[in-house]
């Protein structure tokens, strides 16, 4: 694996403070009159979308935006619950742009770029402010001011919220700003969309082919630039809290088209969902990290103790994480929760019918502070946990288990959001850039938000001012050639009609993932995944059957094609996740760890970010690195303790 | 554990919009009670497609509640018997054993059949993009705190824009009326100062639009109400006609 490809990070030197906005001066302008005459495709509607097509649209271009659901409005961010961070300091607990800055550096475990986080805290600001104007209903106090609340990996109360429904409301604000540009005429929505393929000419992003979902059609779109919001590829585990429809096929065709994928072992597994509880079950629920500011993890004591929990006595209870991180207790950061939760499990002493579940308890709150206020702050999270399990957990603690929640990994970007292919702009979720190896909770919120609204609008403008786009039409042959591979690769999928479903494939492949490249990862362990991964792509390939055909709305030929390509990022992620000889954030390896079993990072040989390119053999990638410099803060052990 | 159960479905199955539908039944034999109905679909369409036959369509996203792709009639109630939930949160033991189950798709004119359970409610959209915001352009927001709002304010605000646009509301009604959804949203932005420089010309555009898109009128029934995922009250379309009539008082 050699080191060839020269990635630039474009990001700007000089003083932390200053960079974005030194940057910003730099940076090209288009005028108003010319902003008119370029086409942006913006993929995806989620809080990056739907920002980045409002805020395109309110300059003035021309913005085609896509998404695969029937409405842009139904975009997986609306799920998100928690809330989102800004350094306001509103609450006056010593909060500011560098402690954020700094708290999620740290919480990435020293594996993100200081320039892209430092501009993250700078922008958290502004987002607030932009929300409330278009009518966000966050959470407020009786003076009628915004209230805040606590979060993982953080001292200070900088979370806003809007009860449980914060993606929810959020997403509607932008979904909102961006119909009001479809009802001034310059942004065209198309829905039921899913794009599958991107079209390069002369190196340069300049279209991208989609499936008409109702009627099978292919249809191309040519743009001037294509702009990626395509979400995060946890679905790869067929088990996770994401959406059913999300998935990874934009951000793979385009990896595929030559766009570098960076840290793709990078995956977070969240503390806090409701427990697997049969082999029919289709997804997993989240319970917002938000629960932790006031309810109380444990397990018993003793091994096997199977006494219902108000029955075991409170000397008989450990509270593993407030024993464990005294001075963050609950709100330990997400990957160090999660592994806690495991190894008490592994130790014999989780709970529930599987023994893979601890308790979250909230009785203590509910004596010191009452009901009502539990009900005013996570109403609507007790309400979705007892519809799931039947249990009223204003009575029974809850249990929970850690999930697949959100990918920290995906394609390569420069500081300007812009992938390895020029013109192919990546943001949200979809994108690498601001969280390292573990995100904090409620910063997905607010890095979706800050690229579409505030980053994109700036960056986009330069590239265009110093980019010579020729005129290409849907005739061009690399247009034809997209369209014919991609009928040929749906005509080969529908051709198998093989003995298994997807549904079973992709079950099959999440297995794998999660046994292998899930919490706790080992060389071998590693190996082993990529020889089973390997041999069932080729099942795939060989057994797998799809009802119908490609003429008509076909939910299994989607899912077809989607898991066809999670075939191949399951590999990847194991080839990045072996290669990764350090535990950091998210990403455990077995063999490096402290001798009380906390993540052990190697600086000396893996400070960078690993992008991989694509060779035209899924099991041949070739590494790239871009080399992490840290000028502000020292990267140091992780210390919750 | 608890004991399996068997149920029967009576579905809706129509090819798509041109073609007339029909109902097919068919039987699941031995589910875990605590699966959810979407689940129990994804049971029926595994088995369909061992079969050779072609799987039952349905919309399905986050299934936990809150994206409002997922909805059709179950016995004839939109989402089905659980109230203030959607289609995704029924589970099989809120049926009987052995019971027979009807699920057809949600009947609007204004909702078009794409295929079985799936229908196009495009509609929604046009009708926020009539009003549906506040406009105000990224960048020119001022500071968050410069505007208090009350907090019984902000709550009633937050009551009504919980609205997940699943068009559940429209099914239930005699009248296919969209005055719930409409007036979710009129609600919570006429209740915000922030909404106030817009007001009229909101609450007008969007209810011509309503009309434009074919929802009939409402006459008070109360069933969107009673079916509402987010259990948004009927008092936001007493809100709406208020406003309406405001608006064309001060044209």
């Amino acid at each position: 694996m050699a080191v060839a490809m020269k990635l630039d990070s474009k990001a700007p030197g000089g003083p932390l403070e200053s960079k974005w906005t030194r940057h910003k001066n730099q940076l090209k302008l288009v005028s108003p009159t010319n902003k008119r005459k370029y086409t942006i495709l913006v993929v995806g509607t989620g809080l990056a979308g739907a920002s980045a097509a409002a805020s395109l649209a309110e300059l003035g271009y021309n913005v085609k935006a896509f998404c695969i659901q029937d409405s842009p409005r139904r975009a997986h961010s609306i799920a998100a619950q928690g809330g989102i961070n800004a350094a306001k300091n509103y609450k006056n607990d010593g909060d500011s742009v560098w402690r954020l800055f700094y708290d999620t550096i740290k919480g990435g475990d020293y594996r993100a770029r200081e320039a892209n986080v430092y501009r993250l805290a700078e922008l958290s600001v502004n987002i607030i402010d932009q929300c409330v104007a278009q009518g966000v209903p966050f959470a407020r106090e009786y003076g009628g001011l915004l209230d805040t609340r606590s979060f993982g990996g953080a001292l200070v109360e900088r979370t806003f919220y809007a009860r449980g429904q914060t993606g929810q409301q959020l997403l509607l604000g932008a979904y909102s700003a961006m119909m009001r540009q479809v009802d001034a005429g310059r942004v065209a929505l198309y829905p039921r969309r899913e794009m599958l393929d991107l079209v390069v000419i002369n190196g340069q992003a300049r279209g991208i082919v989609c499936r008409n979902l109702i009627t099978g059609e292919l249809e191309p779109y040519v743009g001037d630039a294509v702009v990626l919001c395509t979400g995060g590829y946890g679905n790869a585990y067929f088990l996770a809290t994401y959406a059913k429809n999300s998935n990874a096929t934009a951000i793979w065709r385009c990896h595929k088209r030559g766009a570098l994928f960076a840290n793709p072992c990078f995956t977070q597994i969240h503390p806090t969902c409701i427990p697997v509880t049969g082999d029919y079950q289709s997804k997993l629920t989240l319970m917002s990290e938000s629960l932790r500011n006031d309810g109380r993890v444990w397990v018993p004591k003793k091994k096997g103790d199977t006494r219902p929990p108000n029955e075991i006595p409170e000397d008989e209870r450990d509270y593993f994480l407030e024993r464990k991180y005294p001075s963050y207790g609950n709100l330990a950061p997400r990957d160090i929760a999660s592994r806690a939760v495991k190894a008490v499990c592994d130790e014999g002493r989780g709970v529930g019918a599987s023994g893979r579940a601890v308790y979250l308890d909230f009785s203590d709150t509910i004596r010191e502070k009452g009901i009502d206020y539990i009900k005013e702050q996570y109403g609507n999270l007790f309400e979705m946990y007892q519809h799931i399990t039947g249990e009223d957990p204003y009575k029974v603690p809850m249990r929970i288990y850690p999930a697949i929640h959100y990918t920290m990994g995906g394609l390569w970007v420069d500081y300007n959001l812009m992938s390895t292919i020029p013109g192919l702009f990546v943001l949200g979720e979809a994108n690498f850039s601001d969280h390292g190896a573990n995100r904090l909770g409620a910063s997905a919120l607010m890095q979706g938000l800050a690229d579409g609204y505030f980053i994109i609008p700036y960056t986009i403008g330069d590239y265009f001012a110093n980019t010579t786009l020729p005129k290409v039409t849907t005739d061009h042959s690399a247009f034809k050639d997209s369209l014919a591979e991609v009928h040929q690769w749906l005509t080969k999928l529908l051709s198998i009609q093989g003995e298994k479903t997807v549904l079973e494939l992709h079950r099959e492949l999440g297995m794998i993932l999660w046994d292998y490249v899930g919490m706790a990862r080992n060389a071998q362990g590693l190996q082993t995944a990529i020889e089973k991964i390997r041999k069932l792509r080729e099942e795939f390939w060989n057994n797998l059957r799809i009802p119908g055909d490609a003429n008509m709305l076909n939910k299994n030929l989607e899912m077809a094609g989607r898991v066809a390509d999670f075939m191949e990022l399951g590999e990847l992620m194991a080839i990045d996740a072996l290669h990764r000889e350090e535990s950091c954030g998210a990403h455990f390896r077995e063999e490096y760890q402290t001798p009380d079993g906390e993540a052990l990072r190697n600086d000396e040989r893996f400070c960078y970010v690993a992008a991989w390119e694509y060779t035209g053999d899924i099991s041949k990638p070739e590494l790239h690195t871009e080399p992490l410099q840290f000028e502000f803060v020292t990267p140091t052990v992780r210390s919750y303790k | 554990m608890s004991k399996k159960m068997t149920l029967h479905l009576r579905v809706w199955r129509q090819p798509n919009a041109r073609t007339p539908g029909a109902f097919v039944t068919y039987t699941v034999k031995d589910v875990s009670p605590d699966m959810s109905l979407l689940e129990l679909l994804d049971v029926l369409n595994e088995q369909l497609i061992k079969q050779g036959e072609l799987p039952v369509e349905f919309d399905s996203d986050c299934r936990e509640g809150i994206c409002g792709t997922c909805g059709f009639l179950v016995n004839g109630v939109a989402h089905g018997p659980k109230r203030g939930r959607t289609a995704c949160q029924q589970y099989v033991r809120d049926f009987k054993d052995g019971e027979t189950v009807t699920l057809e798709p949600f009947r609007a004119k204004a909702f078009p059949v794409i295929k079985d359970l799936v229908v196009d409610r495009s509609a929604f959209d046009r009708i926020i993009a009539a009003g549906g915001y506040i406009s105000v352009n990224t960048g020119s927001a001022p500071d968050a705190n410069s505007i208090p709002i009350p907090k019984d304010i902000a709550e009633q605000a937050f009551d009504a824009a919980a609205c997940i646009g699943c068009g559940a509301c429209v099914a239930a009604c005699p009248n296919a009326s969209a005055s719930l959804f409409v007036s979710a949203k009129i609600a919570h932005l006429a209740l915000l100062p922030q909404g106030q420089p817009e007001r009229i010309r909101r609450v007008l555009r969007m209810v011509e639009q309503m009309d434009r898109e074919g929802f009939g009128d409402c006459s008070n029934h109360g069933e969107c109400e009673a079916v509402c995922p987010k259990s948004i009250s009927i008092k936001t379309i007493a809100l709406m006609r208020r406003e309406y009539l405001r608006a064309l008082w001060s044209r």
